[in-house]
């Protein structure tokens, strides 16, 4: 297990431009992840957690600050790494391909790279996919699927490439509660067996602390850490986790911080920033 | 505010004169200059056609000559008729169809089988059938119109999500108030864009009705042009149809945007 | 009153296993159309409704004999003229000449098409991947495509020497303004989180061309080709009718100028058909290619 995967966001900020009006989305924020470490961002909708993603990702640059990936410079407002298999982004809505079975998209990424031939794809493929239980659908196209299998058969695609950081953008957004569930249990199996950095935001403070060893809580626009926790539930998590009584002594930490917070955006009408 | 007016300036300029409109400019010059030259070299296809040069002269001639002028208003006058008329008849008849299964049960299928006939192919029949040129003209052009404009509504109709409906019969509307509150301003969208492909085809039939068998219009300019050797007058023509055309279904899209505030974007 | 709105299309499509034969399939199809109450009441009143159509033509054609229509061939002249072995007209499903015409409207309509998707759909999809080839292209297109097809006759005619390249340019012209308009639609329409997903992939720009940007579009595309063969036809008809020899809008020219009524209608029937088989056989292609929209919601 190489010591991959850490990443330093240092005092970043970044200011959009849409219509002449200077918006400020991020303001001088500051992240250390070790390297292999589970860190989530919470905060209310409109805020700048999906600009941080973005940034690392390569999808957008930044005004200032910067952002380093095992101590190489990953970002700044000069420079930008552009998007790469070393960071793979699983998108809130879901971006399987609809056109290509889920067995060809997961081995999109190796073929595409040519890292793999197809045949040692499909195996690898295959063998993954029987791992995390997803065997059967090999063959479906993503418009059959459920979504929570459809986010399962995503972060597969995303695993079979060996990124160093896993950026989760909101996956489970759209789930209901009881499929919600499910999946998070998936996603902490994955994280144990591969250890991977993950980089994961979300608007659910219950699901920050469940998911994560690291919980950073943004303010609302222009954003800042307002608050940074480290959880130190033991793993493996299971569900019974979230009624355990350093759970809720976490939660009554933060709670009254992040209601605070929302309570700002709600009145300020924010609008989801891309 | 003068910065906030000066912003706004900057950024109507930027609209105007951008990279992408210098681009569209510059390839529109070339291809006039690679016309000219090519047709000076006598290249294939281009040694017979006029020259963007003789083009500009005529049509510099025409625009004083009021008989070109008559054209322009002989041709929107069918235009306008046919399609209206396709207007009047399709719409209604779409939204029967979509409204009542039993109506659209028995008329899709004649519809459906009659639709792939090109409108010209009934030019020899209406001319049997109706008294005047003019009349079997415009049936050719109401036939054009008529069958986009009855598809397009019909499906924007028959996609009006029930949940509408069901709203509107839980805050208690009768049947005649979710046709004419709901079911119809949801459609407005479909008959716009019915109505926009419509008036295309329109076009095409006018001008091709022209051709065949008219006496006037701007169809009948561009045949006779061509009959009558004056090559460069059929270009004018043929951008005067273009420009028609489209300020028609400019037309269109602005009365559909005033009628639609609810969407944005047209 | 009551109001019926109806929520769908009158039959919902089954959903099928992949391995599952075309004739197996056709099979599903019928067997779920006769054994299902709602679709065999609507199989009924389609049918009916035909049946009324023709006996209306028939009555205010050939029987009521009304004022204008008695003018116009009924369905009886025309079925008797369609039939006949020896038509007085020439032109029945037993003389070769129907064939010849139905040929060569095809032939011509098969290469002008093709040869306005070969060129529409690869300028269509380049136009919509690189902006700078969208930028020279988009301007020239918009300029030339509101003038109507059959405005270009006579240019058509200067331009071209022979007989039959007017024709089949003035189709290609149609086919190609939709073909390329759709593709160009269908690129923009492909949502920017799929090239954020690919490039994060480590997709290169060719990858994401081929293994994006072209099945994203295909819904569109083939929209668009349907959109080009009705066209198509359209233009081909004009075309025939103003200058051709042989073909179906030649043949309904012809015989309204030698008074052939019946094989008027003969005429427009066939074109009808032949338009929809045409547009049914792009369907059918773009179903099997796009096999992830029939199986489940896309």
């Amino acid at each position: 297990m190489s010591i991959s995967g850490q990443i330093s966001i240092r005092n970043v900020c970044k200011i959009y431009d849409p219509e002449g009006m200077n918006v400020c989305a991020v303001d001088n924020c500051s992240v250390e992840i070790a390297a292999g470490e589970f860190c989530v961002v919470v905060g209310p909708s409109g805020c700048g957690k999906t600009t941080l993603l973005n940034a690392i990702a390569g999808f957008h640059s930044i005004s200032s600050g910067e952002v380093y990936l095992d101590g190489k410079i990953l970002c700044s407002p000069d420079f930008m790494t552009p998007p790469g298999s070393d960071r793979i982004v699983v998108f809130q809505n879901g971006a399987l391909f609809p056109w290509y079975t889920v067995e060809e998209n997961v081995t999109f990424g190796p073929v595409v790279q040519g890292v793999m031939s197809q045949s040692k794809a499909k195996k690898a493929a295959s063998e993954l996919l029987g791992e995390l239980g997803l065997r059967d659908i090999s063959q479906s196209y993503p418009g059959e699927l459920s979504s929570g299998m459809k986010r399962r058969v995503e972060i597969a695609r995303a695993l079979l490439n060996d990124p160093k950081v896993l950026l989760l953008d909101e996956p489970f957004r759209a789930m209901d509660a009881l499929t919600k569930g499910v999946v998070h249990e998936f996603l902490l199996q994955v994280y144990d067996k591969t250890k991977k950095t993950i980089f994961f935001i979300t608007h659910d403070l219950e699901e920050a602390l469940f998911l994560g060893s690291k919980v950073v809580i943004m303010t609302t626009r222009p954003c800042q850490v307002k608050h940074l926790v480290e959880v130190d539930l033991p793993r493996p998590r299971d569900f019974k986790a979230r009624s355990s009584t350093r759970y809720l002594e976490l939660k009554n930490l933060v709670v009254e911080a992040v209601h605070e917070e929302a309570k700002k955006a709600f009145e300020a009408g924010e609008r989801e920033l891309a | 505010m003068s910065s906030s007016d000066n912003v706004f300036v900057k950024k109507l300029g930027n609209k105007i004169i951008n990279r992408t409109s210098l681009r569209g400019g510059a390839s529109i010059c070339i291809c006039l200059v690679a016309w000219e030259i090519g047709r000076a070299l006598k290249l294939p296809l281009l040694a017979a056609m006029p020259a963007p040069s003789e083009i500009f002269g005529v049509l510099l001639g025409l625009l004083a000559n009021p008989g070109f002028w008559k054209n322009w208003v002989a041709s929107y006058q069918r235009v306008l008729t046919g399609f209206l008329a396709a207007q009047v008849i399709g719409i209604p008849l779409a939204l029967a169809m979509a409204v009542s299964r039993v109506f659209y049960g028995l008329t899709f299928s004649t519809f459906e089988m009659v639709r792939p006939i090109p409108p010209l192919a009934w030019v020899p029949i209406s001319i049997i059938f109706w008294p005047t040129t003019e009349t079997s003209i415009a049936f050719v052009i109401f036939l054009g119109a008529f069958f986009t404009v009855v598809i397009n509504v019909l499906g924007g109709a028959r996609n009006v999500d029930v949940r509408y409906a069901r709203t509107a019969i839980s805050l208690g509307s009768r049947p005649h108030d979710i046709f004419f509150k709901i079911v119809l301003p949801a459609t407005l969208p479909s008959i716009f864009t019915g109505m926009a492909v419509g008036m295309g085809i329109t076009w095409e039939v006018v001008v091709a009705a022209e051709m065949i068998a008219g006496k006037s219009g701007l169809g009948y300019l561009t045949w006779s042009s061509y009959v009558g050797g004056n090559y460069p007058q059929i270009v004018v023509g043929m951008m005067s149809i273009g420009i028609a055309g489209y300020l028609s279904s400019y037309a269109i899209r602005t009365i559909g945007r005033l009628s639609m505030p609810w969407l944005r974007i047209f | 009153m009551t109001l019926n709105i109806p929520a769908d299309n009158s039959l919902p499509e089954p959903v099928f296993p992949i391995k599952m034969s075309i004739g197996t399939r056709v099979w599903f199809a019928l067997r779920h159309q006769i054994t299902n109450p709602s679709s065999l009441k609507s199989l009924f009143l389609s049918a009916s409704g035909l049946i009324l159509s023709v006996f209306l033509w028939f009555l205010v054609t050939e029987y009521f004999k009304l004022p204008r229509f008695e003018k116009l061939p009924g369905p009886l002249a025309v079925w008797r003229e369609f039939i006949s072995h020896d038509p007085s007209f020439g032109t029945s499903i037993y003389t070769v000449e129907y064939y010849k015409h139905i040929m060569w409207s095809t032939l011509r309509i098969l290469i002008a098409f093709s040869i306005a998707t070969a060129l529409g759909v690869p300028i269509g999809l380049f136009m919509g991947w690189n902006k700078v080839f969208r930028d020279y292209s988009f301007p020239i297109l918009e300029l030339l495509r509101p003038i109507p097809v059959l405005a270009w006759v006579p240019l058509a005619i200067l331009m071209w020497s022979g007989r039959e390249e007017p024709i089949i340019f003035l189709a290609f012209l149609a086919s190609f303004f939709a073909t390329v308009l759709n593709t160009l639609l269908g690129v923009e329409s492909i949502d920017e989180v799929y090239f954020r997903a690919a490039s994060c992939l480590g997709a290169k720009p060719r990858h994401i061309f081929f293994k994006v940007v072209v099945p994203g579009a295909l819904p569109f595309i083939f929209t668009g080709l349907q959109i080009g063969m009705g066209v198509a036809w359209f233009s081909l008809v004009a075309a025939e009718m103003l200058s051709g020899e042989y073909g179906l809008g030649y043949l309904i020219w012809d015989s309204y100028v030698l008074s052939q009524y019946p094989v008027i209608v003969i005429a427009m029937v066939t074109l009808g058909l032949v338009g929809f088989i045409c547009s049914a056989a792009i369907r059918l292609v773009g179903r099997q290619l796009m096999r992830w929209t029939t199986r489940g919601e896309a």
